[in-house]
């Protein structure tokens, strides 16, 4: 266990580590070292290291969980080294994860019958169970479209053009194609029409989102439940819905209970939502529902047969810990749906203080809205002079990370920015925020605008020659604005951070 | 943060946790409950469970690391909290990643000039990992097919039939066809020749293990690398190789430097290995290396654009937890070559001792060999009074957890019981172990063997009929039958498990 030889020189324990040489010597990148060194030096120097990391819990650009309660970090750390995967070692904590997959999927109003098992698995994050969802759709597609004895090679999803980014990599490493429903300045989520539109014979789901990451907006799943009904009647094609609830799904059944956006509706047959987010986990977990055994080809699911018990697989990843799925439950069990709903209802409110601190200083739109993830996304109302992008940097100054993004097509001359409320983001955070907005905003105001000023060099050289001059001062003009345009577009982040 | 209205009753704080009234109801399964519990009651009762789960140190089944330095378990714990995917919050997590991935495709010689940087992507396990290194040589064959004029629908791999079950997956998912060659009684696992022999012009890759999960044997990727490019140059196929090293690569560059298997051969393109087996982290980490940048496929890898930097990423995951790549640095910055090479010389000095007092028993025989990964695979010399699953029951009682396996085809027949030889598998619990074994061989003495009592009961009936004379053949027949019945309804009962745990 204990090394015998790690000390190379006798006096070595005696120094502190800053004492020490190993702070003067600067650690290899590219090759192991040769040697090693004590644990304290290489403790101190990692941890000092990532002291240059953003701090996690001002990041309010992420939705993933910062914060959990101190017991159970304390299961986390006794759990960290158990393999998830070893189901016959590990019998409890496989039966933790079933319990999780029949909770949440009585959570999403799956038709199960008393004492019928769910048909679920917990995944390392939305990615993978989109993946998973998305493989099943495919698999069941295809063995429908033999029956038929049609063509199965050009399968494709529709989505909208607001999807997470691990849905164009499903389409591009399955193998499917997307069609996307573009946005439009005003309508941030797919439109249900067009997307019902967009459906035909290869289509093997549609995919819509509740919580969209780019404003938090829930699309109108029942909507296009309803539409994709009438038409499969039409067509006789039984295209189904995947709900990608990563965000949205621990929140709507605790405060929009009578919204249906679930297994409430026939058409839906999988649905996924992260752990990590409003699930109350720290990074790491996701979870993947179906509707019933149907709609998950057997051909997918692995049988591992431990010593008297055959447990089915059907996850990418196979080691991994187990902390999450133990974290997971704990939270499902210490809040119950009191808890759970308590903690929303407080997110909502939060998010509420900070809107309207933001629109009492009357320089912002407030794009997010009033239905959906608690977060706030804003713009300027002008920005001719300050972009978003300079607010966000200027908020850096003060430890926030506040991202800007550029909406995807053919929304992206509107650029946002973002707060998400989390749990620990109190409302005494979020009045704090507000004050160093403005902050920002008084600053900006007494800097020279970057665009202006070019401007007005351009100006004085080109009052000479009329004509010529008055088709420079545009080119002039254009070239900054295409510049600019440039430099915000290579800085901007669309599809990032989930 | 702390929910306001948790406490329902207002002296619930003052009841001990055992006291209060949650250690008395229970807990709903299936639902979500209506009403919140207190913290420390959350705690408990699921702290409470899950001592009913194997103790992971005594988990012999798993290559897995089960045991890590406190310092290294304050730092997982200071970033439990990091999203690893927040490349842009995150940029000293994201330059570790960085460090560790060079610093893996040189320990495989990876041809990188001393300035350029590796190419290759941490994952969350060797799983994810194969889908990427299968997914690029997928993607670069058709590339190659489509260029030819040729179909490209039928993509094939060959690999041996020993191969862990994310191969398969692999294989299943991505459409992909698995040629596996079969293995044999005494060679369990992939023969380079009959590898070479499959090899067709649809075969996107051959995939060779550095430490099969059976047996810990280290396959001959010299050998195959040489066949294969003979067959390379009559065909012009160009068809490469993927070394799985999930448990060997870190174990040959220490142990067995001169043994030629990474990209030090020219024909393998990609390499993977998982940190927590052999490169001593918990689980939740693997990596993948390619050679270079024309083996990964430009088309596969994303481009995030953060403000400033260009982050290519090319994963299957994408939010998860930071907490093992730093995990993974710390381990390389600590031990160093050195430290490592010491680990690994302790686990092959410990298996040593193992096998040779497991071979002194006179009732086992040896199946793993020497080179490869420190375990000890071995079958019962006679299996007919008790069989390797019977001794893995017993040895539960102890608290160890030894799995028994039958192999793959062709070699169904070979039932094994594995001990892997982990870092905190000290010469003391080895010890420990053996006379464990030899207790449980005494037990298993002693009792009347299963199949033959009811074989024994079943030729006293006969002789007693054999009296009457009636229908000879016919009983014989009868006995032969049902000591077939019995001994299919053992095999039964004592369920196989080929290719489970990693």
């Amino acid at each position: 266990m204990v090394l015998s030889k790690t000390t190379s020189q006798l006096d070595e324990s005696v120094h502190s580590t800053f004492a020490s040489r190993y702070v003067r010597h600067s650690l290899p990148r590219f090759t192991m070292p040769e040697n090693s060194i004590p644990k304290e030096a290489a403790f101190q120097i990692i941890n000092d290291e990532l002291m240059l990391d953003g701090n996690p819990r001002l990041n309010l650009a992420s939705f993933v969980t910062t914060w959990m309660e101190p017991e159970c970090d304390k299961l986390i750390m006794d759990s960290i080294n158990k393999n998830y995967v070893d189901m016959d070692e590990y019998p409890v904590t496989t039966e933790l994860q079933n319990r999780c997959v029949n909770i949440i999927a009585h959570l999403f109003n799956a038709p199960l019958g008393d004492g019928e098992a769910a048909v679920g698995v917990g995944t390392v994050g939305s990615s993978e169970a989109i993946m998973l969802a998305g493989l099943a759709f495919k698999r069941k597609w295809q063995n429908k479209m033999k029956a038929k004895g049609k063509p199965y090679d050009k399968p494709n999803i529709v989505t909208g053009a607001n999807v997470q980014v691990c849905w164009e990599k499903f389409a591009r490493y399955f193998e499917v194609e997307l069609k996307e429903v573009k946005l439009r300045e005003g309508y941030y989520v797919m439109d249900p029409e067009k997307a019902v539109e967009m459906v035909d014979e290869n289509t093997i789901c549609v995919a819509a989102i509740l919580g969209s990451t780019l404003n938090g907006e829930f699309e109108d799943v029942k909507r296009l439940n309803e539409l994709l009904t009438e038409k499969n009647k039409t067509t006789g094609w039984d295209t189904s819905i995947h709900v990608d609830a990563a965000s949205g799904g621990f929140i709507a059944p605790f405060i929009y209970p009578e919204l249906e956006w679930d297994f409430r509706l026939p058409l839906v047959k999988s649905i996924n939502v992260s752990g990590h987010k409003y699930g109350l986990v720290y990074a790491g977990i996701g979870w993947a529902i179906w509707r019933s055994k149907e709609d998950l080809p057997e051909e997918l699911i692995f049988h591992i047969n431990y010593l008297g018990t055959d447990q089915p697989t059907f996850t990418l990843n196979f080691s991994k810990g187990s902390s999450q799925v133990i974290a997971q439950y704990y939270q499902l069990i210490r809040l119950g749906h009191e808890g759970y709903k308590c903690i929303m209802e407080n997110c909502q409110e939060n998010a509420k203080v900070l809107k309207e601190g933001l629109e009492k200083t009357k320089r912002f739109n407030i794009v997010s809205k009033e239905n959906g993830v608690p977060l706030v996304a804003f713009s300027l109302k002008d920005n001719s002079s300050h972009t978003e992008f300079e607010v966000s940097e200027l908020l850096r100054r003060f430890g926030w990370i506040v991202p800007a993004y550029t909406m995807p097509p053919n929304a992206e001359h509107v650029t946002v920015l973002r707060v998400v409320i989390r749990e620990d983001f109190s409302r005494t955070l979020a009045e704090r925020l507000v004050s160093d907005i403005e902050k920002v905003l008084q600053e900006l105001d007494n800097l020279p605008s970057r665009v202006r000023m070019k401007l007005a060099g351009s100006e004085e050289t080109a009052g000479k020659h009329d004509d010529v001059v008055k088709k420079t001062i545009n080119d002039v003009q254009k070239e900054i604005t295409a510049t600019w345009r440039k430099f915000a577009a290579d800085r901007k982040k669309t599809k990032g951070v989930c | 943060m702390v929910v306001t209205t948790t406490v329902s009753d207002a002296d619930e704080h003052l009841h001990c946790t055992f006291a209060s009234r949650y250690a008395r109801t229970s807990l709903p399964r299936f639902k979500m409950p209506e009403g919140s519990m207190p913290k420390e009651a959350a705690y408990q009762i699921v702290n409470d469970e899950l001592m009913l789960d194997g103790n992971p140190r005594l988990n012999l089944a798993s290559f897995v690391t089960t045991w890590m330095e406190p310092e290294c378990d304050k730092l997982i714990m200071d970033s439990i909290n990091k999203n690893y995917v927040d490349m842009d919050e995150y940029p000293v997590t994201t330059e570790l990643q960085n460090r560790c991935v060079n610093m893996i495709a040189h320990l495989f010689h990876a041809p990188v000039g001393d300035d350029e940087t590796a190419i290759g992507v941490g994952t969350v396990g060797s799983s994810e990992a194969i889908m990427l290194a299968g997914l690029a040589f997928k993607r670069k064959w058709e590339a190659k097919r489509k260029a030819q004029g040729k179909p490209y629908d039928k993509p094939n791999i060959v690999t041996g039939a020993n191969v862990q079950v994310c191969w398969e997956k692999f294989a299943r998912y991505f459409e992909v066809e698995l040629k596996e060659v079969k293995l044999k009684e005494g060679y369990y696992v992939m023969d380079p020749v009959k590898a070479v022999e499959m090899v067709d012009e649809n075969t996107i890759c051959v995939a060779a293990i550095l430490g099969s999960t059976l047996t810990g044997e280290f396959e001959d990727v010299k050998h195959l690398s040489e066949l294969l490019t003979e067959k390379n140059k009559t065909t012009g196929w160009d068809t490469p190789i993927h070394v799985d090293a999930a448990s060997g690569g870190f174990i040959a560059p220490f142990l067995f430097p001169e043994l030629e298997w990474d990209f030090r051969l020219p024909l393998v393109k990609s390499i993977n290995v998982s940190g927590h087996k052999y490169g001593l982290v918990y689980a939740g980490v693997g990596w993948v290396i390619w050679r270079s940048k024309e083996d990964l496929p430009e088309e596969l890898v994303f481009h995030i654009n953060y403000l400033g930097s260009d982050q290519p990423t090319f994963t299957l995951n994408f939010s998860k937890g930071s907490s093992q790549i730093i995990a993974q640095y710390y381990q390389f910055i600590r031990l160093g070559f050195e430290g490592y090479k010491s680990i690994m010389e302790n686990c092959m000095e410990n298996a040593r001792l193992l096998r040779e007092e497991i071979a002194k028993t006179g009732k086992f025989e040896i199946v793993s060999k020497d080179v490869g990964v420190p375990l000890v695979a071995f079958a019962l010399k006679d299996g007919s009074r008790y069989t390797v699953f019977q001794i893995s029951e017993s040895l539960r009682r102890f608290g160890w957890i030894v799995p028994a396996y039958t192999m793959p085809p062709d070699a169904e027949h070979i039932a094994v019981l594995r001990v892997v030889i982990r870092e905190d598998f000290s010469h003391s619990l080895a010890e420990r172990f053996v006379s464990n074994i030899q207790k449980v061989l005494k037990e298993l003495d002693e009792l009347p063997p299963r199949v033959s009592t009811k074989a024994a009961h079943v030729t006293a009936v006969t002789d007693e009929t054999q009296k009457d004379n009636a229908d000879q053949p016919h009983l014989k027949k009868s006995a032969m039958e049902t000591q077939k019945e019995i001994f299919n309804y053992w095999r039964r009962i004592s369920d196989k498990k080929t290719s489970g745990v990693c």
